[in-house]
């Protein structure tokens, strides 16, 4: 793509997924994916799953960030990847991270849980945003050397 | 000589309307109509209101002003074509309804040859494409002008969407033939609603092209411009009332119910933000002036739609008739759709029919209140337009000014126990533009906003009020 008007990188969709009101924490992300050169369109709190895919339709947004908090996160995105590919969205990029589940459980299985379900990448409570961005920037790099 | 005077003309569907203002004493001098003759000469249509008009006054005033809005030949008839149906396909939409236009369809994703055979058998006269943020999606928009260029359907297009594609899908347009307008896109970033430069580009294709393609531009020796579609006439009577005027200080945030044979509209001027305490605004941020068309609300020509949005009994209950009863009235109506009341019980049908369109028409157009159970506590949320603390709610249209109880036939705007979610207005004081003058208003608005303040202030009645008089 040569025509974007933006001076950056890749666009990314966040919000929270839900109703889960938790905004700080994906706020704090936003800007930080906003210093680390991306394009963010934000969806604040209390966001369904059809209105991250409808925005990332009209943005053209390569990548959606989902946040969950609420322990709730598991029915929430039931059927995410689905619907980015019944909406023409089969190669963005989904990444997922908060308070996956309710209690303690074992983060390796939450993980897997969160990939099977079509995530590309999962991250636990306590992950700092300068982590997200350099995995973000590595795996966009693979695609675009994995395409080109 | 006489003290100056307007002539404000609406060619409408069924009727020529003329309105004469004394423009010194805000006095209405006369109101006269004639026949709608566009598809024959629209000046036939014209020089009978005028001969009727000259019978009332004895003599014709040399008019100041003479501005025209017209809803003739199928108003103004357009379709919209956006990505997502409650994005960009939304903001499209609410810009040609607020143009005015008689909004036949609105596309959305990429067209296919289906959609496109149905948009060319509409015979549009302007056509809206959006699509895409600005540097969002350029695929769906592109395809759509490919698809449109092929189709050998010649229209002026208004280009409204993702800038990034604006260029290519202008070549491909103009390359087919099409005359094609740019402007800024109605949703430039996701819930960035920008829809006044489409709007402002409707207006000028309207008043440059589509006066003269649908022969209205033979009456111009009747008068000095035909500025707006009827419509946006009404919207642009319920911006200055609500804003004022230099030396007026506007009615504020308001409500005009506008119930026809066929449609019901509703303009709101209004930001319509959330009221007091904690609440989340969820869906996208609507214009300030916003007008909404129910196509399916109509006092004849969908008066079983009105009925079945309703329910049957609602309405057997509002005309103090029986469920069998209403069947009949209906049935009257559908044999007749020309059909005025001939007794008390067909005027109570006919009050009934009105107040359920008004109570559909406005639920549809106000928001909605959620509250929705999160850990932290009950969140409240709102979707689209609070309504609920605006004052003034304006009625008019036939059913209202002719009606039987007007009081009680408006006050199906209100807010409503049986639907808390709904955000209409909870304690409004309900007027009625009995001369069907707002039109008129629009229009003078345009030259003379002092004169066209003062005079509608004169015209509107409390709804109330004309109950006690028995009109």
């Amino acid at each position: 793509m040569t025509d974007s008007p933006y001076a950056v990188k890749q666009t990314l969709i966040t919000g929270v997924i839900g109703s889960d009101a938790h905004i700080v924490g994906n706020r704090i992300l936003s800007m930080a994916l906003e210093d680390a050169g991306y394009h963010v369109v934000e969806l604040g709190a209390l966001t369904p799953a059809e209105d991250f895919i409808k925005a990332a339709i009209e943005t053209a947004a390569d990548g959606i960030m989902v946040s969950s908090l609420y322990g709730q996160g598991e029915l929430d995105c039931r059927g995410f990847r689905d619907l980015c590919v019944e909406a023409g969205l089969q190669d963005i990029l989904l990444y997922i991270g908060g308070n996956l589940v309710v209690g303690k459980q074992d983060w390796e299985i939450v993980e897997r849980r969160y990939l099977e379900m079509g995530f590309d990448r999962a991250f636990p409570p306590g992950t700092r945003t300068d982590q997200v961005t350099e995995i973000l920037d590595r795996d966009f790099e693979a695609r675009a050397g994995g395409s080109g | 000589m006489s003290d100056p005077a307007a002539l404000l003309i609406d060619f409408g569907s069924t009727y020529t309307k003329l309105r004469a203002i004394d423009l010194e004493n805000r006095l209405l001098l006369g109101s006269a109509q004639g026949p709608s003759t566009v598809s024959t000469d629209i000046t036939l249509g014209m020089e009978v209101a005028l001969g009727n008009l000259e019978d009332q006054l004895g003599r014709l005033p040399d008019f100041k002003y003479r501005l025209a809005s017209s809803s003739a030949a199928g108003g103004l008839k357009m379709v919209t074509v956006g990505l997502v149906k409650e994005l960009t396909a939304e903001a499209a939409r609410l810009a040609a309804l607020g143009a005015g236009a008689r909004l036949v369809e609105t596309f959305t994703y990429m067209l296919s040859k289906r959609d496109i055979r149905n948009l060319v058998a509409h015979e549009p006269d302007i056509i809206l494409l959006a699509g895409g943020t600005d540097g969002g999606n350029s695929e769906v928009i592109l395809h759509n002008a490919e698809m449109l260029a092929a189709a050998n359907f010649v229209c002026p297009v208004i280009v409204a969407g993702n800038r990034s594609a604006a260029d290519d899908v202008e070549d491909i347009l103009r390359d087919s033939g099409s005359e094609v307008w740019v402007v800024d896109n109605v949703m430039p970033a996701l819930g960035t609603l920008e829809i006044e430069p489409a709007r402002a580009a409707i207006r000028e294709i309207f008043i440059e092209r589509i006066v003269h393609s649908k022969g209205l531009d033979r009456a111009t020796g009747f008068f000095d411009s035909l500025l707006m579609p009827t419509p946006a006439a009404v919207l642009e009577a319920a911006r200055l009332l609500s804003e004022g005027t230099r030396e007026h200080p506007g009615m504020g945030p308001l409500l005009i119910v506008d119930i026809g044979g066929a449609t019901t509209d509703v303009h709101s001027v209004a930001s319509g933000d959330p009221g007091e305490g904690y609440v989340l605004q969820q869906s996208l941020p609507e214009p300030y002036l916003k007008r909404t068309v129910e196509g399916d609300l109509g006092m004849r020509h969908n008066a079983a739609a009105i009925i079945k949005a309703a329910g049957r009994d609602t309405i057997a209950a509002n005309a103090g008739t029986t469920p069998a009863g209403v069947d009949r009235f209906l049935q009257l109506i559908t044999d007749d759709l020309e059909r005025l009341p001939q007794d008390n019980p067909e005027r109570r049908f006919d009050a009934a029919l009105a107040r359920s369109a008004i109570q559909v028409a406005v639920t549809r157009h106000a928001g909605t209140m959620k509250i929705v159970h999160t850990v932290n506590g009950p969140v409240a949320t709102q979707q689209g337009k609070d309504l609920s603390r605006l004052v003034t709610v304006i009625g008019t249209g036939g059913a209202l000014v002719y009606g039987y109880d007007p009081s009680s036939i408006l006050s199906g705007c209100r807010f409503n126990e049986d639907e808390p979610g709904s955000l209409r207005p909870r304690d409004p004081s309900l007027l009625i533009d009995s001369s069907y003058l707002l039109y008129a208003t629009g229009l003078l608005a345009q030259v003379e906003p002092e004169a066209a303040f003062d005079f509608t202030l004169l015209s509107l009645e409390p709804a109330n009020a004309i109950e006690e008089t028995g009109k």
